[in-house]
Parts: structure tokens; C-alpha cells; sequence
């Protein structure tokens, strides 16, 4: 990557104070939620407003997870992440298999109608989605946060892009030497697309674990609440304690930020997917 | 050894079964067949039966009763919709007319400046990537605290310049602009991302054969440098765009829509409709008319990047 060396000095400060001043005010909220994280309800609101905790104070954290059901909450986040990601990984690496690979009837067709529903925002079928769970008796249970959510028509379309550059000649060869179709796609497939699998992994992951509004149709269970609905369903009883708020919703941002710092590269191509194009 | 008679009743046995003669043929449809039942299932069923609902009455589990396009007249009279609409496009020229310059200026920055040290730019694009990472619950739950007229840190940054506490989120004047800062935060980081994407794509010899051919650097910025960001142009405005028209969660939890349906935007109207006062046949218009702006956008999308391919 090129820079285009700025002439002078003082250009060069005013850039980089731009981009530092740009980074302080990314990073500050964050700062300033993890610090709030550690201030009791006293500190937190005194006037004037101290920026960082007088002492480190946990009190936040052990109300946090003795008072609340936050453990709960995280686990059930991470079944629903989880169960969402697994499924619909397998079901798309399956589907864009066969549309890169194979030629079979109603492909063009099908694949047409997998783009064009790709426009389609979600609120089109949340009310009818709503009346489909209360019908099979699935609201307050896990089944709904999980299975609604099984077909990925994007994992589809990442898959097969990825899966078109394998080589025909590869499974051509394995043909041959005997192997069945399902064993092409296990042994042989699957390996391969280890990349696009990882891509999805993180992009399925992270849109499941944020996922709010459909939790919040499908679940009035407080033992079923992700952290998206736990977390603000601390506001009320702990408004003078907004610590334990803040204290939750650091806990939930760090497991996607360590990730995020170990698979950078992944992370990055997977949310730029759709926006490098040809 | 002797030969097995074949009648011509008996049929020809092959050596192999037709699984592995024909397999395959079959086996794309056996793949393809999980996704596609659930996604008949679970989202082109509920797609049709959105659409007829949307044509119907239905409170509840009641039976649905057929009006025509009752729901969609009502929808273009009914004050709160309106309201919600003019929010939702107010969202969304703000991310296409501040938002997204602002992204590419960030990123024209970025570029054009040496970074003093190598890992600096890891340490900008986790910055950058911050808030992509996070729940917009989080994010909500966060900028809540900072809006604070009390005990905020905005009105504490205020109070140092000696300016009165301001009720960012609980007054109908400033509710909107709260909803505008924290979403402007939320999406630029990504959006400079895309921004730096689309200029590294663009040769550096072209900026060279501009200077050598006398052009400043307004001149290369605006006939060179512009042109062939067209389709990253295109592709973050019409991200911004889309997810402006889906906004729920950050408005749901920072005002609820409030004060006065100050900041409601349409798809927390359509939340309310449907799933408060469970009007569906309604709700389900009201997700129609946010469907049409998406689809709409998005063919705009398509078309222009056909025309910008054949350039």
C-alpha cells in the first residue's frame, strides 16, 4: 500500500492528529463503559464526573453474577450463536457445493431467487415468522432462536464463489479413483474450504450473538434471554446501579474482541465480503 | 461356468446398484435439499403469507378478514407511520450526506499520510473495527450512560467549556441528533474501511501520470481519484442507505422511539404495530413498504453496476 507523502510537516502532524483524534473517539466509549464497569453507584453519579474509578471497585461484577442471571444469559447467547452457526455453516457449505460443482435443473432458476430474496430486509416476514412459531408451540424455547435461521442464503452465495475456483479435474480424478459424491464433499471439499468457513463462522457468530430484535418477539422467559435482552432488562431495577450494567455489557463485548484480535484477517475479509467486487 | 439364461422377463442386473450409477445425478438435489426446506419453510412461506396478510385485517391470532388495500391507504394517512418515515429518510440522508463523506475523508487521510510506525495501522483499523464488533445493544446501553443530562460524559465535556448540560435524549429537540451522533459512530469506522479498500484498489501510477502531467492535487482528486471510487461510492451509500431504512435497535434502546415519536424510525413502528398491539395485517403492510425501499434501492444497485462494469 502507497502513501502519498504529504509535502510538508505540518501536513503530515494535521493527518496524523485527524486519525488519532478519530481513533480516541472510537475507542473512548469503550473506555469509558469498562471504566464505568468499576465505579459504584456513588461514583458514577457524582457531579463532577470523574473519569476513572477512585479504586477498582467490583462490586459491579460479584452483583453482576450473584445477583442477576447473567451467567444464564451468556450461555444461552452462546447456545443460540452456536447452534445458528453450525447449522447454517453445514447447510450452506452443502448448497454452494452443489451450485458450484453440479448441473442440475432449476439451478439457474434457484439461484436467481436466492439473489433476489438477498434484498429482502428481515421485517418482511418477522409478523408471519411470529404466527409460524406460536403454531408449532416453539416461542420461549430454543428451537426458535435456532432452527428459523438454519438457511443462509449468503453462506450459499459465499460458498459457492468460493468453491467455483476448485479445480473440476480434482473431483474428476477422485471420481475415478472410486470415491462417492459424499465422500468428495467430506474428505475433499470440506477441507478446502476451510477459508470460507471461517469467513462464515465469524460473520454467522457475531450477527446471532447480536441479534435482538427476534429474541425479543420469540422470548418472554427470562431463563431464555440472550444477553441482547438481559442486559437491558437490568436498566430498571438497577438504574442507580448503571455499573452492573455497564459491568455486563463489557463481559459481552469481550469475547468477540479477542477473537476478533486472534483472527483479524478472517474477520476483516468477512464483513469486506460483500464489498470487494470485481 | 455356466452361462445364467436371461429371459427377456428377467431384467439385466448390472454389477452396480443404481445408487452408484446415478449418484451423481441425484446428489446435488440431496445437497441442496436441506437448505432449501428451510428456507421454503422458514422464509419464502412466511414471504407469501406476509404479502396476503398484508391485504387483510388481522388482530391477535383472530381470523384475518380481507380489506384490499385498506391497510396500505390507512398507512399513507396514519400520522405515526409518516412521522416514522420522515425520521427513517432523515437517518438516512444523514448517512449518505455526513456519514459517508465523512468516512472518505477519513480514509483519504489515512492514506495520504505516512504513519509513523508499522503497527500503527493494525492499531487504526481495531480502532476502526470497534464498533462493528459489538451489539448494538451494547453500543445503545453504552452511548445511554454518555447521554446522561446529569451524570453524561458529553455534558461533563460540555460543562469544561462552560456550556449548560443538554438533555441530549430526553428532549424532543435533541433526541434525533443523539440517535444521528451514535449511529454516525457506529458506522464510520467500517465505512473508512470500505473507503480504504476502494483507494488502495485504485494504481498508483495513475496519480504519478497526473502529476507528471501537471495536475494539483484537487485536480487528480476530483477527476481521477473520484471517478474510480464510483462503485465503492456506490456500494457504501447503498449499504447506508439499506441499513438506514432497517434501523431498530439503537433507537429501540437509546429513546425507545421517543421522546413523542421523536426518533421512531419504521421498523420500530412496525415492532410496536405488530408485536405490542399485534396488528399484523397492518404490520405486515407496514413491512412491505420497507421491503419495496430495499428492493428498490438495491436494483438501483444492480443496474449501475452493470453500467459501470462496461466502462
Amino acid at each position: 500500500m502507497s502513501t502519498y507523502k504529504a509535502p510538508l510537516i505540518a501536513g503530515r502532524v494535521f493527518g496524523n492528529a485527524v486519525l488519532i483524534l478519530a481513533v480516541l473517539t472510537m475507542v473512548l466509549p469503550f473506555v469509558y463503559m469498562a471504566l464505568a464497569s468499576f465505579k459504584p453507584g456513588s461514583e458514577l453519579y457524582s457531579i463532577p464526573l470523574r473519569f476513572f474509578p477512585d479504586s477498582i471497585y467490583i462490586g459491579n461484577y460479584q452483583a453482576l453474577f450473584g445477583r442477576t442471571s447473567f451467567v444464564r444469559w451468556f450461555i444461552n447467547s452462546a447456545i443460540i450463536a452456536i447452534g445458528r452457526t453450525v447449522l447454517s455453516i453445514l447447510f450452506s457449505l452443502a448448497a454452494g457445493f452443489a451450485f458450484a460443482k453440479y448441473d442440475f435443473k432449476f439451478k439457474g432458476l434457484l439461484f436467481v431467487m436466492l439473489l433476489a430474496t438477498l434484498t429482502l430486509p428481515i421485517y418482511v416476514i418477522l409478523v408471519p415468522l411470529y404466527t409460524m412459531m406460536i403454531r408449532m408451540g416453539w416461542t420461549n424455547s430454543y428451537a426458535s432462536l435456532i432452527l428459523p435461521f438454519m438457511a443462509n442464503a449468503f453462506g450459499v452465495f459465499l460458498t459457492r464463489q468460493y468453491l467455483l475456483s476448485v479445480p473440476n479435474e480434482l473431483l474428476e480424478a477422485a471420481r475415478i479413483d472410486g470415491a462417492s459424491e459424499w465422500r468428495i464433499f467430506w474428505q475433499i471439499i470440506l477441507p478446502l474450504a476451510q477459508p470460507v468457513t471461517a469467513t462464515m463462522a465469524i460473520l454467522f457468530f457475531s450477527a446471532a450473538w447480536k441479534d435482538y430484535i427476534w429474541p425479543l418477539i420469540v422470548i418472554s422467559d427470562d431463563k431464555l434471554f440472550p444477553v441482547s435482552l438481559g442486559l437491558p432488562s437490568l436498566i430498571g431495577p438497577y438504574q442507580q446501579e448503571y455499573g452492573i450494567v455497564m459491568a455486563g455489557s463489557f463481559l459481552v463485548t469481550l469475547p468477540i474482541l479477542i477473537i476478533f484480535l486472534i483472527m483479524q484477517r478472517r474477520f476483516i475479509e468477512g464483513i469486506m465480503a460483500g464489498a470487494v467486487k470485481g | 461356468m455356466q452361462a445364467t439364461p436371461i429371459s427377456p422377463a428377467t431384467p439385466v442386473v448390472h454389477a452396480t446398484s443404481w445408487w452408484t450409477r446415478n449418484q451423481r445425478k441425484v446428489a446435488p438435489y440431496l445437497f441442496v435439499l436441506p437448505f432449501f426446506i428451510a428456507y421454503g419453510v422458514f422464509f419464502l412461506v412466511p414471504v407469501v403469507s406476509s404479502f396476503i396478510l398484508s391485504f387483510n385485517k388481522q388482530v391477535g391470532l383472530s381470523t384475518p378478514t380481507f380489506i384490499g388495500l385498506g391497510n396500505y391507504t390507512a398507512l399513507l394517512e396514519d400520522p405515526r407511520f409518516l412521522t416514522a418515515l420522515k425520521n427513517t429518510t432523515i437517518y438516512t440522508a444523514c448517512s449518505v450526506f455526513i456519514l459517508s463523506p465523512l468516512a472518505l475523508l477519513v480514509a483519504l487521510t489515512c492514506r495520504s499520510f505516512v504513519v509513523p510506525w508499522a503497527n500503527a495501522r493494525s492499531l487504526y483499523r481495531i480502532a476502526f473495527f470497534l464498533p462493528q464488533l459489538t451489539s448494538f445493544v451494547v453500543i445503545a446501553l453504552m452511548w445511554a450512560l454518555i447521554y446522561d443530562k446529569d451524570f453524561g460524559l458529553l455534558n461533563a465535556l460540555l460543562h469544561v467549556f462552560k456550556i449548560e448540560p443538554i438533555p441530549w435524549i430526553r428532549d424532543e429537540q435533541y433526541s434525533m441528533t443523539s440517535v444521528v451522533i451514535t449511529a454516525i459512530w457506529t458506522f464510520i469506522g467500517i465505512n473508512t474501511l470500505y473507503f480504504l479498500a476502494g483507494l488502495q484498489s485504485i494504481p498508483d501510477e495513475i496519480n504519478e501520470a497526473a502529476s507528471i502531467d501537471g495536475a494539483n492535487r484537487p485536480q487528480t482528486f476530483f477527476y481521477i481519484t473520484l471517478p474510480l471510487l464510483r462503485p465503492t461510492i456506490l456500494f457504501v451509500v447503498i449499504q447506508a442507505i439499506i441499513f438506514s431504512y432497517q434501523f431498530f435497535d439503537i433507537p429501540a434502546l437509546l429513546t425507545g422511539g421517543g421522546p413523542s415519536d421523536s426518533t421512531l424510525t419504521l421498523a420500530l413502528y412496525l415492532y410496536q404495530i405488530g408485536f405490542s398491539q399485534f396488528k399484523l395485517g397492518y404490520a405486515s403492510a407496514i413491512g412491505y413498504m420497507i421491503a419495496i425501499v430495499a428492493v428498490v434501492v438495491s436494483l438501483i444497485q444492480f443496474l449501475f453496476f452493470r453500467t459501470s462494469q462496461d466502462t
